[in-house]
């Protein structure tokens, strides 16, 4: 108990810090997986290759060799200076986004095929009918999954805490170095996670019952 | 094309001199099935063509050929004297002079009706919204579901939903409307309902290409009939001398089994 009131300053800033990369990289995996999953059913070729090359590169990485990547080799190559919140946000937003994209192809492949024909027929182009037919009757199809997803990547920010980024696991990691009990922190650390997870499931949950598509 | 006549004679016009849609030698296969063969086919000006013929003879997939929904292995397309184009911005364009009626509606199900109708003349002709919902209103009205206007699509009767389809396709001030088997989806007695909405709009003068199985629409609003099967044109007449008088076998066998039965 007093290891949490007694470091109650760090605990904070670590669970706020969570709470940070956490929505900062699921908004970029957002954006990202609907763009990258539009580039994967578009009638154009290269993008079609673009986004399936984008899915099986990052899918298939290890998150922890995307963070190697991220902070190595990024701000050699790219973009110097660039803090590692950022660089971190990019490494979990990127690795995300493959499977906000999977999810949301899942979705769209739901919608029935008419739907996109009548659209078509109107004489809307073929992003007009994906933004305002197609991807709207998709969003109650993606919820569940996206709702795992986003699950996983708050569990997944704690490897930002190894690339010196503030947030949960990085305070348990600084607490146990300074020798107080293991079990009590971890406990703190467990409901401090849980406390975001559940938030996620229960906006979700409310998402779900909002968006049905009467047929 | 928003004002309903209100001398609509009887008479179906006779059909104008220019040729608005024109098929050439199209040919399409679906793997090993060849679809559509060696089809020539024009369509006039203020022509009502009813295209009929068994399950499986291609006259859906000719009917989603003119808009391109369906795409051909050879041979050419054009309306009203440009060919079809490429997947693009360009056959977009057309498709919106090109109004399409499917068998199962397919109304944007997250949108209510008025909105299905005032959905194309917003993004696709940039109508401004208030005189977009006012077409649709007087649309609505013209095809008898006035009153449904705020419900969802799912809320309506199948008969309703076809109707609402008809006046979506109507908003767009389409040159030529095509229907895919308007009716095929329809209980009984809603067929009707969806029929006279038709007959309305041949007596307008209204171009239209119609594939079904309604063989009274066929010989009372049709200027033409066109028989299809096993993917070839096999008789082109006019209603009353195809139905009194058929000239080929198939026809005549095809007729034997619809209207004795």
């Amino acid at each position: 108990m007093n290891v949490l009131l007694d470091h109650f300053p760090e605990f904070r800033d670590g669970f706020l810090g969570t709470l940070a990369i956490t929505a900062a990289s699921a908004l970029l995996a957002l954006v990202l997986g609907i763009l990258i999953a539009g580039f994967r059913v578009s009638p154009i070729p290269p993008l079609r290759v673009f986004g399936t090359a984008w899915v099986t590169v990052l899918r298939n990485t290890p998150l922890t060799l995307l963070f190697l990547v991220a902070f190595f080799v990024v701000p050699q190559v790219l973009i110097p200076g660039t803090s590692p919140f950022v660089l971190a946000t990019l490494a979990l937003g990127f690795y995300t986004s493959s499977f906000v994209c999977e999810a949301v192809r899942s979705g769209i492949s739901t919608v029935p095929i008419g739907q996109a024909e009548a659209a078509r027929s109107l004489g809307m182009t073929f992003s007009q009918t994906l933004r305002m037919i197609v991807l709207p009757q998709a969003t109650r199809t993606v919820l569940p999954p996206l709702s795992s997803i986003f699950i996983a990547l708050t569990k997944n920010s704690a490897i930002a805490g190894a690339f010196s980024v503030a947030e949960l696991f990085s305070v348990s990691k600084l607490l146990s170095d300074k020798g107080f009990a293991i079990g009590w922190i971890f406990l703190w650390i467990a409901l401090a996670y849980l406390v975001i997870t559940f938030a996620i499931s229960g906006l979700f949950r409310v998402l779900e019952r909002r968006m049905g598509v009467a047929r | 094309m928003s004002e309903v006549s209100g001398t609509g004679s009887t008479e179906a016009p006779a059909p104008a001199g220019d040729q608005l849609v024109v098929l050439d030698n199209v040919n399409k296969h679906f793997g090993a099935l060849h679809v559509l063969q060696d089809i020539d086919l024009t369509i006039h000006r203020g022509e009502v063509v009813v295209v009929i013929g068994p399950s499986g003879s291609g006259k859906s997939t000719l009917c989603r050929t003119i808009n391109r929904l369906e795409t051909i292995d050879s041979g050419a397309i054009s309306i009203d004297g440009k060919p079809l184009p490429q997947e693009g911005r360009e056959l977009a364009r057309l498709r919106a002079d090109v109004g399409m009626v499917f068998q199962s509606f397919n109304l944007f199900a997250h949108k209510t009706v008025l909105e299905n109708v005032v959905l194309g003349q917003t993004k696709v002709r940039r109508t401004d919204k208030a005189a977009a919902e006012k077409k649709a209103r007087a649309l609505l009205d013209r095809v008898g579901v006035g009153t449904q206007a705020d419900k969802y699509p799912a809320q309506l009767s199948g008969g309703q939903q076809q109707r609402v389809a008809i006046a979506r396709a109507l908003a767009m001030d389409p040159k030529v409307m095509l229907f895919d088997e308007p009716t095929s989806a329809l209980d009984p007695e809603m067929i009707n309902e969806v029929l006279e909405v038709m007959q309305q709009l041949a007596r307008d003068g209204m171009t239209m290409v119609v594939v079904t199985h309604e063989m009274g629409f066929a010989r009372s609003a049709a200027n033409r009939v066109v028989f299809m099967a096993d993917g070839r044109i096999v008789e082109e007449a006019e209603p009353n001398q195809f139905f009194n008088n058929p000239r080929s076998d198939r026809a005549k066998d095809f007729l034997s089994k619809i209207l004795h039965h």
